[in-house]
């Protein structure tokens, strides 16, 4: 395992992030090596979105470091910053295709944007990138014709049109029924396969999680409760780790006074 | 105390706003005077189709409302001018009211309604379907791709718009030379020429590139501070159309009082 393309594809070094006085991740570090698969489990609230948005540099760190390709991305200028982003992919929850163009335009868009290819060659890439997906000739669709799960699957193509390195996926199988939700799966897991691409996907989805990961990682209230590999998390005997995988539900609020008190709004009576 | 505490917290509110519309105002302005000198692309057919939806897609009803302003203007200005027997300046009346405040004031309106609210409903519903951060992740600046089209496309149309409701302002006002006040035709394009000067038009034309610039600015800063949820968006439109109105006529008293103080 020593061989060069298991270096770090992404660092996360002591990771805080605060929205006003909330501090919504509480020093998160972790590595990502080449051509890995980690899922980022959580439940909600667990401040795995805003893990996945700062990584992506949409949400600015409030300290720590993001190592992105051997560069810190808080200290990237705008411009540095985007040749970065154009290395990077990120398919989002909801797809978020452009809803004015058709699905074909959607994938060309960054190659139009960002490259100087003939306009004939973008057309073979678009075309390409959509039959990996298995949406071939579905190109002059328009995104609001299209199923949940082609949009997710056209929001991945889109995310791959320029080859990135790092493909980033924002809760795949969210809102999908079971059989379109497997089919996701199979999707990360043939890129993987394929492109030998460094795959980052937050999840809740303990199916999918076991199956495409090959490191995981479970943030609980914005701290890493643990990471290691499917057969580690498996085998875990950490409480928090059980109760997600087991799926037991938080506890109910027993203390009879703090019942009261949550009813009542005030302060609870003092010991008479 | 808490009277005075609500007018500071308002005055800083607005103060923000305002704060907010400059930055918007100023990025926009910097990628479409200054970055296309440093390779960043002004994207030319995003800006003609939005000049087209702007502009040429609201002449029907821009016409149809300001030639109505024309007939009533010189309908109200004959009401007066009537007791003192001076029918004969309706055409001049009509002509400077229109040229210098209400052809631009018009517009303004119209493309509030129509393109300011549409600005805020876009970018609002790309912010909640996550389109504005897909478009930051593909390295595309949400500014630049979205806001500099609509920009350039307003600041070349208003004028353009409020050149041709300054001309059907006039034709408004004829039907009441013609019906009304025992002028010719010809007669009355000629008293309006002669009435008009060549600052009524460029003063009017300099308030429209204003009232264009402040229209996107508010349309776009609205649609972008649309928080989550469908119901935001029609929050953000509503009050795109009210800030807009608000702020067109807070940028016209400003600059109507400078030409005043000008002498112009």
């Amino acid at each position: 395992m020593s061989t060069p393309d298991t270096e770090k594809t992404l660092s996360v070094r002591d990771l805080r992030v605060r929205y006003g006085e909330r501090e919504i991740l509480h020093g998160i570090s972790f590595d990502v090596p080449r051509g890995e698969t980690l899922v980022i489990l959580g439940g909600s609230g667990s401040g795995k979105s805003t893990l996945l948005r700062t990584l992506v540099g949409l949400q600015p760190a409030t300290s720590g470091e993001v190592w992105i390709r051997g560069q810190d991305i808080a200290k990237l200028s705008e411009e540095d910053l985007d040749e970065t982003r154009k290395k990077i992919g990120l398919s989002f929850q909801g797809g978020a295709l452009f809803g004015s163009m058709t699905v074909g335009e959607n994938v060309c868009l960054p190659l139009r944007e960002h490259t100087q290819l003939e306009e004939s060659t973008i057309q073979i890439i678009m075309r390409l990138k959509l039959e990996q997906v298995g949406l071939a000739g579905f190109e002059n669709y328009m995104p609001s014709q299209l199923s949940g799960g082609m949009k997710k699957r056209a929001a991945v193509a889109r995310a791959m049109a320029m080859d990135p390195e790092i493909l980033f996926f924002d809760e795949p199988s969210a809102g999908l029924d079971p059989i379109i939700a497997a089919g996701i799966d199979n999707l990360i897991l043939k890129l993987k396969k394929a492109f030998r691409m460094t795959i980052i996907v937050v999840t809740h989805e303990l199916a999918s999680a076991f199956l495409i990961a090959d490191s995981m990682l479970l943030i609980n209230k914005g701290d890493i409760v643990a990471h290691g590999s499917r057969e580690e998390m498996e085998k875990s005997t950490h409480p928090r780790v059980r109760q997600f995988l087991d799926r037991v539900p938080e506890p109910e609020v027993a203390e009879e006074m703090d019942y009261l008190q949550m009813l009542t709004g005030e302060a609870p009576p003092r010991a008479l | 105390m808490a009277f005075f505490d609500s007018i500071g917290r308002n005055a800083i509110g607005g103060l923000a706003y305002v704060g907010g519309l400059a930055r918007l105002s100023g990025r926009a302005a910097y990628y479409t005077l200054i970055g296309p000198f440093r390779g960043k692309a002004l994207r030319w057919s995003r800006a003609f189709h939005q000049a087209m939806a702007v502009g040429v897609e609201a002449l029907p009803i821009l016409s149809t409302i300001t030639f109505f302003v024309g007939l009533i203007l010189a309908l109200q200005g004959a009401y007066e001018l009537r007791k003192f027997g001076a029918l004969q300046y309706v055409a001049g009346g009509v002509a400077v009211s229109m040229t210098r405040e209400l052809g631009p004031l018009m517009t303004a309106i119209v493309v509030i309604g129509r393109s300011g609210s549409a600005f805020a409903a876009e970018i609002g519903t790309m912010k909640v379907t996550e389109e504005i951060d897909a478009l930051t992740t593909m390295a595309l600046n949400p500014i630049q791709f979205l806001v500099t089209p609509k920009f350039l496309a307003m600041i070349v149309m208003l004028p353009c718009l409020t050149t041709w409701a300054d001309f059907m302002g006039v034709m408004g006002g004829a039907v009441f030379g013609v019906t009304g006040a025992s002028f010719t035709f010809g007669g009355y394009v000629q008293a309006t020429l002669d009435a008009l000067l060549k600052r009524d038009i460029i003063t009017g034309l300099i308030k429209a590139v204003m009232f264009g610039a402040v229209i996107t600015a508010v349309g776009c800063y609205e649609g972008f501070e649309t928080g989550g949820g469908a119901e935001e968006v029609g929050r953000s439109t509503t009050s795109a159309v009210v800030m807009s109105i608000f702020m067109v006529i807070i940028v016209d008293l400003i600059f109507t009082s400078l030409f005043y103080l000008l002498g112009r």
